[in-house]
């Protein structure tokens, strides 16, 4: 790609990108949210047509103008969100629009051999006959590179591929990318994990307010060094100090016995968090912890159990009743649950708490706007002003987006689910801020988090989930990765 | 650093300024190339249907012609917004006419306590059926194309069984002056202008009512948020199950002031007025540019939807053109206005 450039009104998503994937390489893409990696992807699938620049592939300029094309071209795409079709067998979806047929009719038999001649290709095993929505996570991807197979690509882009992963299922996927390099498949890596690019990748480009900052080998390039390209500015990647918690803080929140049929099913949870206090809930993908927070906040209404919020019981019969306790639930999915994609960031920011902005029932738009503005400074949300759909947004300033809206509530208790999932360093740093400036409000922190390292420089204690159950407990100074991980993984008590 | 933060925020409002001018001079950029394209197809109309369109009684009569299904449809344009539909609303305009008639006639007195009071029943009535719609959408997440469909075969049997399949004439004269009079007659008159229908001024009262409903109130903002992401607003605490219940009352209830006035207008309850009344409030909705996908949609917007039905409509009868050719145009400006809006909003997002 040559010289790439896009712009959408008011904003130059890309301002030239130049990169080259050779045969067999992985190439990874590195930058902060907004730099521009999701646009120069879509350009590449042919989701958005470039106003400059080319596209070259073998040394011939193509045009991509859909997906049909970038099919033609070889390019295979796999989008964080999965593009699976949830209730056709998983067999199916391999090979959706390219089913074998018999005259007019499909033909089953060599639809499965062929799915299964590709998975044995791959040296992976699917449950084909099951359909898609069964599958685990990892088991999708698996499912979506296997389509990118079946579809001849000779270029895969994947986004974010490991975000939602396990170590086990990280180590599994990097085995698959290894054997198809080895095939001459070429990848385009993009990933927040800067961590795992060592491991995986051969070449790192940095993309920065839509332009190429730098190419280099992976062994040449230090991870200080590729954050400093990817901010423009050295940063600490480590995690800031915590402040002890007063020996004296009340308990902000207390809940007991807790129990909800979620995805996974809470099965009587307790535990206590006090006033400047970031209580970690660590566990494997599964294991309930998403379900705890979801439940304490009304999302899922508890069947049982306690909750007490700064020493008042709260009865939980849905959202509304957690809100107006003080529990305010930050959702990892902010497209799904968090936001509403077509309204624009001043209302989304006072959706949770219109009936402050709207005495007797009529909305004071100044006054709307006005706590808007002040958001957006205090955040710094990357937008032309409050009226911007939130559509269009990044999604590091979404997550944003996200934050502004729970934040002008002044809840008493935060539950965040994956705050940092799938955003960039430099938006980390500020979030983990925001939690530090959060705490001084005397304010309690309940984190739901998959990173370990963020679990444990993060929390006061560390709370280890399991099947729905809290199965252990540490103090910062005794959670150590190998134990909260024995103790995730059923190795210990 | 504060100086800082406030200096972004002067900015940004500012900022936001801008983009209100902005959209504000886009709008009257759009409202003006419309307009100057209406003046066109105005003065050639009225050259071809001899000069009987472009006179004030032929408009005025567009008007009340509109009434009806501007009122439909302001209750229809609610429940879209939410990404609903209701099939209903016409069979509840007859079911409302037959019932008041029927309380018309049944009680000993007159005047104006008469059409409040029949007024009132008819909202119990509509508002009652918008209730019976909701309730298994909300309680068990059923979609209210099946709902409505089974209260639009319900309600329209209803109305037949309580008529006994015949027109109930209203013995009472307290609804001429809302069907037939006319406001301001005798200012207006001597400058040979008919006044203004009473209808209309219902009308008009009530888009104005939901418009300022819509886009005002913390009702309407939540309206939009649960066609949005229903997901999203409940987590933020919104009763999704409350506004929805509303909307489709809402929409009972704009049928049942719809049913008033078809009754007054034609001093009888009829069972069989409303059939393809759902349709055409649908088609007012949509070609007023709101979404069936929820989420975005305009009261004002709908009432435009109506006239231009409604002027349709009528330059087709002044043209002479046959009532199954009016249908295939009608049909085909519906497909026009909703594929426009579709390019105009991706040249806008583009």
């Amino acid at each position: 790609m040559n010289g790439i450039v896009k712009t959408f009104p008011g904003v130059r998503a890309l301002d030239g990108v130049s990169f080259d994937v050779r045969a067999g390489e992985v190439h990874a893409l590195v930058g902060e949210n907004g730099a521009g990696k999701s646009t120069l992807m879509k350009v590449l699938a042919g989701a958005y047509r470039a106003d400059a620049g080319s596209v070259e592939i073998d040394g011939t300029a193509v045009v991509v103008d859909g997906p049909r094309a970038a099919e033609a071209l070889g390019i295979g795409m796999i989008y964080q969100e999965f593009n699976l079709v949830p209730d056709l067998r998983v067999v199916d979806n391999i090979l959706l629009g390219h089913e074998p047929v018999r005259g007019a009719f499909l033909d089953g038999k060599a639809a499965l051999e062929r799915a299964a001649g590709v998975l044995a290709e791959l040296g992976i095993i699917l449950p084909l006959a099951a359909p898609a929505r069964r599958l685990t996570v990892a088991q999708q991807q698996m499912t979506e590179i296997a389509k990118a197979l079946v579809r001849k690509a000779r270029l895969i882009v994947m986004d974010e591929p490991t975000a939602a992963l396990t170590e086990r299922e990280i180590d599994a996927l990097f085995a698959l990318i290894t054997k198809l390099k080895a095939q001459g498949v070429a990848f385009v890596y993009i990933s927040h994990r800067l961590e795992e690019l060592p491991r995986i990748s051969d070449r790192i480009t940095v993309i920065r307010d839509g332009k190429t900052i730098a190419t280099h080998a992976t062994r040449e390039l230090p991870q200080e060094e590729m954050i400093r390209l990817m901010v423009g500015r050295p940063v600490d990647a480590h995690f800031p100090e915590l402040p002890p918690v007063a020996p004296d803080a009340p308990v902000v929140l207390r809940v007991n016995g807790l129990r909800a049929a979620g995805g996974v099913a809470v099965d009587g949870v307790s535990f206590e968090v006090r006033a400047g206090e970031i209580v970690g809930l660590a566990g494997l993908v599964g294991a309930g912890r998403t379900d705890i927070v979801r439940a304490i906040a009304g999302a899922d209404v508890p069947t049982a159990g306690e909750i007490d919020v700064a020493g008042r019981r709260v009865a939980v019969r849905g959202p509304h009743d957690a809100i107006a306790a003080g529990i305010a639930l930050i959702t990892e999915d902010r497209k799904g649950q968090g936001l509403v994609l077509g309204m624009s960031v001043r209302e989304n920011t006072t959706l949770a708490h219109l009936e402050d902005y709207a005495p007797r029932g009529f909305i004071d738009r100044k006054a709307e706007s006005g706590i808007t503005s002040e958001e957006i400074a205090e955040l710094r949300i990357r937008t032309p002003n409050g009226e911007q759909t939130v559509r269009n947004l990044s999604g590091g300033n979404q997550q944003k987006v996200v934050l502004a809206k729970w934040l002008i509530g002044d809840a008493k208790v935060y539950l965040f689910d994956e705050p940092t999932r799938g955003i960039d360093v430099g938006a980390k740093a500020e979030i983990y801020g925001l939690m530090l400036a959060l705490l001084e409000r005397g304010v309690g922190i309940v984190m739901v988090s998959s990173e370990l390292p963020e679990v444990l420089g993060m929390s006061h204690r560390v709370l280890v989930v399991r099947e729905g159950r809290v199965r252990a407990e540490f103090a910062r100074a005794d959670a150590t990765p190998d134990r909260v991980i024995a103790v995730a993984a059923g190795v210990a008590a | 650093m504060a100086g800082d933060a406030s200096g972004v925020k002067a900015a940004l409002e500012a900022s936001a300024g801008d983009a209100h001018a902005k959209q504000n001079r886009a709008l009257w950029l759009r409202a003006g190339g419309a307009l100057a394209a209406l003046v066109v197809v105005v003065v050639a109309i009225n050259y071809f249907s001899h000069g009987s369109f472009l006179t004030a009684v032929n408009l005025t009569n567009v008007l009340r012609q509109i009434t009806y299904n501007a009122i439909l449809a302001i209750g229809q344009t609610f429940v879209i917004v939410t990404a609903g539909i209701d099939l209903s609303v016409g069979s509840l305009i007859e079911l409302t006419g037959v019932v008041m008639a029927g309380f018309a006639n049944a009680v000993p007195f007159g005047g104006p306590g008469l059409v409040v009071a029949t007024l009132l029943v008819g909202l119990a009535v509509g508002c009652t059926a918008g209730l019976i719609n909701a309730l298994p959408v909300v309680k068990l997440n059923l979609p209210p194309f099946i709902t409505t469909l089974a209260m639009m075969l319900m309600a329209r049997g209803l109305a037949f069984k309580l008529a006994h399949g015949r027109p109930i004439a209203v013995n009472s004269n307290a609804f001429d002056g809302m069907g037939t009079g006319f406001l301001f007659e005798g200012l207006l008159r001597p400058l040979g202008l008919p006044g203004i229908p009473v209808a209309v001024l219902w009308m008009a009262v009530l888009v104005a009512v939901f418009a300022i409903v819509l886009t005002r109130t913390r009702f309407g903002r939540y309206v939009f948020a649960i066609g949005g992401n229903e997901e999203a607003a409940r987590l933020a605490g919104i009763n999704v199950g409350l506004v929805k219940t509303m909307v489709y009352v809402i929409s009972g209830g704009c049928a049942a002031v719809a049913g008033l006035l078809l009754m007054a207008r034609f001093q009888s309850g009829s069972p069989n007025t409303g059939i393809g009344s759902e349709l055409q409030s649908i088609a007012a909705v949509v070609v007023g540019g709101t979404s069936l996908m929820g989420g975005r949609g305009s009261v004002v917007s709908t009432f435009f939807g109506a006239l231009l039905i409604g002027l349709l409509n009528n330059v087709m009868n002044l043209l002479g053109i046959e009532s199954y050719t009016q249908d295939i145009v009608l049909g085909a400006v519906i497909l026009i206005a909703v594929i426009v809006d579709e390019l105009r909003k991706r040249y806008l997002r583009a």
